[in-house]
């Protein structure tokens, strides 16, 4: 029943973007309800699935293979795999794609490609559900792909500005980077293990079987595949497309760039967990930590509404990085799933603010303001105050407040670092989480009170702004709920006691014993030692960084340009996004073109000089040849030709055309012949 | 002389044989008439005809020879007639039986 249940929602959203991109602009109101309908569809069942799954057969996985390619004794097989962390995810793809599509109905009104919108979205849910049922490596790099598609064309949606269709180009672009590494990853295992499928490679690295022979290729392997969750989870050192993805419509943001397709690398960390070494997992944690750091820096100095949310997301999935890698395993997806619902929330709550400011602006006739920049909003509580409300629950969960879903598991994961801090020493882990913690708080406040609080930026504006329309505000709603802890667990202090915890369990390590990172039992034993101080200092983290953002924006003891000047070069650098876009339009797009430049160079001196002299040569050559097909071969065939012509003038003498003269001939020869043989 | 003259054999039938065939040889290659050609070779015809009988009657070959006489005979009347038949297909077509007018064939 899962399987078929599994691929029916996988194919409902697939069925979705046909009828959509062939039909879509001749249906009424061009068919957003036909998508949403379907979506939604996908959605109960997905839900439906998970309570039957974690209800009555938690347990089990189910795997269903069909054989796809068989070429000789290679058999490719396309597999479904229902274990409670599919579950989980199906309902999260579907829940939040529902949402978005429900809110994009009010928000992409009169879009000029409507109906291509929802059929793109279409195509989005149908991939990222492929990459969640899957169960072997190759049909996920497939699907990757294709969520790396969708994302390029939703970011693209408004292609005749010119940042649009930079930013597709420029997520594309370096997701095919972490997505290179990912491939040479998958290659190395099926190198080895002639299959794609996880559980035999999992079987097979558990049987003592390792790439090469050697355990070092087995990290190798598992930091490669880690690479394609770099690029796409936008981790340090690729996490740059992301911000620039932002010039996709909102809500597209909140279902790709912050919910779902960024959260994709995470699940695939979670899905190849087995086979990940103790090195491995190691990398994993410092590039998830050094990411929640440098995002959530650089998050501070920002005043565009999206970008400051697209420094967070990176930050978070930072977060959930570092907890996969310190073996927070079920914190980490934790995360993913509590981080879907608010951060989606928080996207879509600034595409509320943002439809309202767009609205004033346009009837103001205004081209100039920027509608996505905190400084010209401010005051927006009382004109949006379900948007208020909402935001404000998300950033309380963002922030890791109690009795949100976002204190939970960011108090797990932030216990787990402290954990392997003290099995391994690596202090700095949570020593960063903590900060970031804060940092967190900070930066979200920040952008609550600029945007709802304080002054109007502007008062004829802030007149015109009014709520946004119910279909907006509805999902909006549902995510503030779900942004709440009993979702999860019914203790607001402990996410362990939740069925959450319950369903999904790390799996056992598969790699030899030597390789492997500290076993679940020396981890929960660490983790109950460090659970109530872990707590307790996230708490205060938290609560700092809230009331600094409230010293600093709302009631202005400290005037935040007098930091931001005393901080000097920490804060141009976090303003100038650590200069990453700089430097790598240096080195990488910079050193392409002076590459090219070389290669031109080359090309045109060189190659060129080669081909023009081979091409002189054929002339001189040709020219002999020609002279000689001229001159003699022509000669010889004319002679015969005119020699045959003189002996047919000669002979036709003597055809008279009279008889007699022919008979003269023939007693003529008659006789010489009986005088030369009698 | 007298003699030999006195006496036929093989010989003389055969120069009567070969004077008859040159003259129709002659009649051939010199008359410009298509008739007088058709003449020429029943002249011919019949110089052969001597021969067979002349052989026939010195030598060994018993009746053979005449035998084939009288098929030539035959022959050449069938041949006459087809020729005629020519001759008068030539005519209409060239409005002539002078042969020199007929020379198409003329490379």
């Amino acid at each position: 029943m899962f399987t078929q249940l599994s691929i029916t929602i996988l194919l409902l959203p697939l069925l979705g973007f046909l009828l959509m991109i062939f039909f879509g602009k001749r249906l009424p109101r061009q068919g957003d309800w036909l998508s949403a309908g379907i979506i939604s569809i996908a959605f109960l069942s997905s839900l439906y699935l998970l309570i039957t799954k974690v209800g009555s057969h938690s347990e089990e996985v189910f795997v269903t293979t069909f054989s796809w390619v068989l070429v000789g004794s290679l058999d490719i097989q396309f597999g479904i795999l229902v274990d409670n962390l599919t579950a989980v995810m199906l309902v999260v793809v579907t829940l939040v794609s529902t949402l978005v599509h429900v809110f994009s109905i009010a928000y992409m009104k009169d879009d000029v490609r409507y109906s291509r919108y929802f059929a793109y979205l279409g195509l989005f849910s149908f991939s990222m559900l492929g990459i969640v049922i899957t169960d072997n490596l190759l049909l996920l790099y497939v699907f990757w792909e294709l969520v790396g598609l969708s994302s390029y064309l939703l970011i693209g949606h408004w292609y005749e500005k010119k940042s649009a269709s930079n930013a597709a180009n420029k997520a594309f672009i370096v997701n095919r980077v972490g997505d290179f590494g990912m491939f040479i990853g998958i290659m190395i295992l099926f190198a080895t293990y002639s299959t794609f499928t996880f559980e035999t490679i999992f079987n097979s690295i558990d049987a003592g079987q390792l790439p090469f022979e050697s355990s070092g290729w087995l990290t190798a392997a598992g930091i490669l595949i880690f690479c394609g969750a770099v690029g796409k989870s936008a981790q340090f050192p690729l996490h740059v497309w992301l911000p620039d993805a932002m010039e996709g419509p909102t809500p597209v943001s909140a279902l790709i760039h912050a919910a779902t397709m960024v959260a994709a690398g995470v699940y695939m960390v979670a899905r190849v967990f087995p086979m990940l070494t103790a090195d491995a997992l190691l990398v994993i944690a410092y590039i998830g930590a050094i990411t929640a750091l440098i995002a959530a820096t650089i998050a501070i100095t920002q005043y565009d509404i999206k970008k400051v949310l697209a420094y967070s997301t990176i930050s978070q999935l930072g977060y959930m990085i570092m907890a996969l890698g310190v073996g927070a395993y079920t914190a980490g997806f934790m995360h993913l799933v509590t981080h879907a619902a608010f951060k989606a929330g928080l996207f879509l709550g600034s595409g509320s603010v943002i439809y309202a400011m767009h609205k004033v602006l346009h009837a103001q006739d205004d081209h100039h303001t920027d509608a996505q920049d905190i400084r010209n909003m401010g005051g927006l509580k009382s004109k949006m105050p379900i948007t208020y409300w909402t935001f404000l629950i998300f950033t309380l969960a963002i922030s890791g407040i109690p009795f949100t879903s976002g204190f939970l598991s960011k108090d797990e994961i932030l216990a787990g670092s402290y954990a392997f801090s003290t099995i391994n020493g690596h202090w700095l882990l949570p020593v960063i989480g903590f900060f970031v913690a804060g940092l967190t708080a900070f930066y979200m406040f920040r952008l609550l009170i600029l945007t709802f609080h304080g002054k109007p930026s502007d008062k004829s504006r802030i007149d015109g702004i009014s709520e946004s329309p119910t279909v907006m505000i509805i999902p909006l709603m549902v995510l503030a709920s779900l942004s709440l802890f009993f979702f999860y667990s019914f203790n607001p202090f402990a996410a362990a006691d939740g069925w959450f915890f319950g369903a999904i369990e790390r799996p056992m390590s598969m790699v030899p014993q030597m390789l492997q990172p500290a076993s679940n039992t020396v981890f929960d034993e660490a983790l109950h030692h460090v659970h109530t101080p872990a707590m307790i200092l996230s708490i205060l983290f938290a609560v700092a960084g809230i009331l600094m953002a409230f010293t600093l924006y709302k009631w202005k003891k400290i005037s935040a340009s007098t930091i931001a000047e005393k901080a000097g070069f920490l804060y141009k650098g976090a303003l100038n996004k650590w200069y990453f876009d700089e430097i790598y339009d240096k080195v990488f797009v910079g050193g392409i073109h002076s590459l090219m430049k070389a290669l031109r160079w080359f090309d045109e001196n060189i190659i060129d000089g080669i081909v023009n002299g081979s091409a002189t040569v054929v002339r001189g050559i040709s020219s002999i040849s020609g002279w000689i097909d001229n001159n003699i071969v022509d000669g010889l065939v004319n002679a015969t030709a005119a020699s045959a012509d003189r002996a047919g003038t000669l002979l036709s003498k003597i055809q008279t055309g009279k008889v007699q003269t022919y008979l003269v001939y023939v007693v003529f020869s008659f006789l010489v012949l009986f005088v030369l043989f009698m | 002389m007298i003699q030999w003259l006195a006496e036929p054999g093989l010989t003389h039938f055969l120069i009567v044989s070969a004077i008859l065939f040159s003259l129709g040889l002659m009649a051939i290659l010199t008359k410009r008439n298509i008739i007088m050609v058709l003449m020429g070779v029943e002249l011919i015809l019949n110089s052969a005809n001597i021969n067979f009988i002349a052989f026939s009657r010195f030598t060994e070959l018993s009746l053979d020879g005449q035998m084939i006489g009288l098929f030539v005979i035959i022959i050449a009347a069938a041949e006459a007639a087809v020729a005629l038949a020519i001759a008068l297909n030539v005519y209409n077509r060239f409005k002539s039986i002078n042969l020199d007018d007929i020379s198409l064939m003329k490379g």
